[in-house]
C-alpha cells in the first residue's frame, strides 16, 4: 500500500465512522441487542480476508489459517445473522 | 472477474450494510435491515469466491461448512437469557479470524512488505487477540463457567501496564521487521494475556459494559485487516461496527453514571463493606412492611395506572410470561399497563427487551427511563420485580453512595411501591436500598415467577 492509497483508505475509514454513528444514534434501545447481534454479523467480513488467504494456496501454513479463519468468520457471520433474525422474529409477532 | 467489477460489487455489498443497520431504527423495518444486511454479506462473499487470485477450493468450502453449520446450531439453540454469552463468543470469532487473516497476510507479503501494512497488521492482530480473550473471559463469566466476581491480581495496575508496554514494544518490533514473523506471533500472545487480565478483573454487573466494547473492538479488528489487505469494503464494514461498539459502550457507562475508565480499572462490586455498604441492618429495622398476595390484589383492584419495573432477576426465574399473564389481566380489568426498563437491567444492551418481546409483551408497552420516569408520579403501584440498584433512590439523594448520580427509574414517587424480591439481600453494587424501607413501599417476599403466580391467583380469586 502506498501513502496515496493509505491516505485514500484512511478518509474511507473515517467517513464511514461518521456514517456509523450517525445511523447507529437512531437505533432504539428496544433494538440494541439485535443491534449488536447483527453488527456483530458484518464485522465476520472478515471472511472475505480469510477466504483469499485459504484460497492463494500461496503456502501450507497460510493456507491452514486461512481455512481455521475461513470457519471462524463464517460462524460469525452466520450465527450473527440468523440470531439476529431470531430475535427480530419476536418483536414482529405483534401488533 | 476484474478487480474494478469486483470492487464495484463490494461497494453494493458496504451500500447494503449501511441500509441494513438503517433499517434497525424501527422494528417494522428491522428483519428487512437485517436481511439486507445478510445480502451485502452474500454478494461479498460470493464475489471474492469468484476472484481470480483463489485456485483451491478445498479449504474453503470445508471451513464454511463447518463455519456454517455451528453458526445456525448456536443461532437456533441459544435460549434468549444466554444472547449476551452468544454475542460474546461471536465476537471472539470475529476477532480470532482477523489475527489469523493478518497473520497469513504477513507470511505470504514476507519481504515486500511497506511500513503501513506492516503497522496495520500489528494493530489487526494485537486488537483481534484481546478481542478473541477478552470475549472468552466475558463468555466465562456470563455462562458462570468462571467465578463472575471481580478477580483482582494484587499489582494488577502495574503488571497491565508492563504487559502493554511489552506489547507495543512488539508491536514496533512487526512494524520494523516485518520478515520476521515471530515478533507477530510473540504479539498475539502477549495481546492474549492483555485480553484475559483485562476482563478478568470486571464484575458480572459490568459485563453490559464490556460486551459493547469487545463488540466495536472486533469491528476495529477487521477494519485494520481491511488496512492491511488494502480491501474498502472491509473498512466500511469494520467502522459501522466499532462505531456502534463505541455509541452502546457510551449508553451503558452513561446509564451507570460511570467512565469507561472507572468500569474497567475499578473492580466495582469486589468490596461490598466499602463506603455505604453493609446490609443496611440499621436502615431496615422496623422499616419493612410485608404484604402477601391477597393485599396487593386490593391494591390493584382499586388501581388505574401500574408500572411494571423488570429487573435481571425477573429472567433469572423464568417469569417473563408470567408477567406478561399479569398485565394482561390488568389490561382486561381497564387497567393502564406500562413497563420501565432501565437501559441495564439486562445483561447487555436491550437484553431485557428481548426476554419480554419473547414472552409475546408488544414492544410498544417497554418505556425507556426518559419517557417513563415522569409518568411514575401518576401511577397508583410500581411493582418492581428482580431489580435493585437500578430503583435505588440513594443514587438521587445520598452524595456518599457508591452509585450516586446514577439515574435510576423513580419508582419511589408512584403511590404504592410492590418490591418483589426473595431477601433483602443487595444487589451488584453491594449496597441497603432505602426503597425497601420506604414509606409507601411494600416487601413481597418470594421467588419472582412464584410470587406472579399466586398473585395472578388472588386477583382472581
Amino acid at each position: 500500500m502506498d501513502s496515496e492509497s493509505l491516505v485514500a483508505a484512511l478518509t474511507i475509514f473515517v467517513l464511514a465512522l461518521f456514517v456509523g454513528f450517525e445511523v447507529i444514534t437512531k437505533v432504539p434501545p428496544t433494538l440494541h441487542t439485535p443491534l449488536m447481534s447483527g453488527s456483530n454479523a458484518i464485522s465476520g467480513i472478515t471472511l472475505v480476508g480469510a477466504i483469499l488467504s485459504s484460497g492463494k494456496q500461496y503456502s501450507t501454513l497460510t493456507t491452514v489459517l486461512g481455512t481455521l479463519a475461513v470457519a471462524l468468520a463464517t460462524i460469525n457471520v452466520v450465527g450473527g445473522f440468523l440470531v439476529t433474525h431470531r430475535i427480530l422474529g419476536m418483536f414482529r409477532r405483534k401488533s | 472477474m476484474t478487480t474494478s467489477l469486483i470492487n464495484l460489487a463490494y461497494l453494493v455489498a458496504s451500500a447494503l450494510f449501511i441500509l441494513g443497520l438503517k433499517g434497525l431504527a424501527h422494528p417494522r423495518t428491522a428483519v428487512r435491515g437485517n436481511l439486507l444486511g445478510a445480502t451485502g454479506m452474500l454478494i461479498a462473499v460470493v464475489v471474492t469466491l469468484l476472484s481470480q487470485e483463489i485456485i483451491g477450493f478445498g479449504g474453503i468450502i470445508l471451513g464454511m461448512l463447518l463455519g456454517s453449520t455451528v453458526g445456525a446450531v448456536l443461532a437456533y439453540r441459544i435460549a434468549m437469557t444466554a444472547m449476551p454469552q452468544l454475542v460474546a463468543l461471536l465476537n471472539g470469532f470475529g476477532g480470532l479470524a482477523s489475527v489469523l487473516v493478518a497473520g497469513a497476510a504477513l507470511v505470504e507479503e514476507s519481504g515486500t512488505i511497506e511500513l503501513q501494512m506492516s503497522i496495520a497488521t500489528a494493530a489487526s492482530g494485537l486488537i483481534g487477540a484481546v478481542t478473541f480473550w477478552g470475549s472468552l473471559v466475558a463468555f466465562g463469566k456470563l455462562q458462570e463457567v468462571i467465578s463472575g466476581n471481580p478477580v483482582l491480581l494484587p499489582g494488577r495496575h502495574a503488571l497491565n501496564a508492563a504487559l502493554l508496554a511489552a506489547t507495543l514494544a512488539l508491536a514496533a518490533g512487526v512494524a520494523m521487521h516485518p520478515e520476521q514473523p515471530a515478533f507477530y506471533w510473540g504479539l498475539v500472545l502477549l495481546a492474549s494475556v492483555l485480553g484475559v487480565l483485562a476482563v478478568i478483573p470486571i464484575g458480572g454487573a459490568d459485563m453490559p459494559v464490556v460486551i459493547s466494547l469487545l463488540n466495536s473492538y472486533s469491528g476495529l479488528a477487521a477494519c485494520a485487516t481491511g488496512f492491511v489487505l488494502n480491501n474498502t469494503m472491509l473498512i466500511i464494514a469494520g467502522s459501522l461496527v466499532g462505531a456502534s461498539g463505541l455509541i452502546l459502550t457510551r449508553i451503558m457507562c452513561d446509564a451507570m453514571n460511570r467512565s469507561l475508565a472507572n468500569v474497567l480499572f475499578g473492580g466495582l462490586g469486589a468490596s461490598p463493606t466499602a463506603a455505604g455498604g453493609g446490609k443496611g441492618d440499621d436502615l431496615y429495622a422496623g422499616r419493612i412492611k410485608k404484604a402477601d398476595p391477597e393485599e396487593i390484589a386490593m391494591l390493584l383492584d382499586i388501581a388505574q395506572r401500574v408500572i411494571i419495573v423488570p429487573g435481571y432477576g425477573l429472567a433469572v426465574s423464568q417469569a417473563q410470561h408470567s408477567v406478561r399473564d399479569l398485565a394482561e389481566l390488568l389490561e382486561s380489568r381497564g387497567i393502564h399497563v406500562d413497563f420501565a426498563i432501565h437501559p441495564v437491567a439486562g445483561r447487555m444492551p436491550g437484553h431485557m427487551n428481548v426476554l419480554l418481546a419473547e414472552a409475546d409483551i408488544p414492544y410498544e408497552k417497554l418505556l425507556t427511563m426518559e419517557e417513563v420516569n415522569p409518568l411514575f408520579e401518576q401511577a397508583d403501584v410500581a411493582i418492581v420485580i428482580g431489580a435493585n440498584d437500578v430503583v435505588n433512590p440513594a443514587a438521587r439523594t445520598d452524595p456518599n453512595s457508591p452509585i450516586a448520580g446514577m439515574p435510576i427509574l423513580d419508582v419511589d414517587k408512584a403511590r404504592t411501591v410492590v418490591v418483589v424480591k426473595r431477601s433483602l439481600s443487595p444487589g451488584f453494587a453491594g449496597i441497603p436500598n432505602p426503597l425497601f424501607a420506604a414509606d409507601n413501599t411494600l416487601m413481597y417476599f418470594a421467588d419472582g415467577k412464584k410470587a406472579l403466580v399466586d398473585l395472578i391467583a388472588a386477583l382472581k380469586g
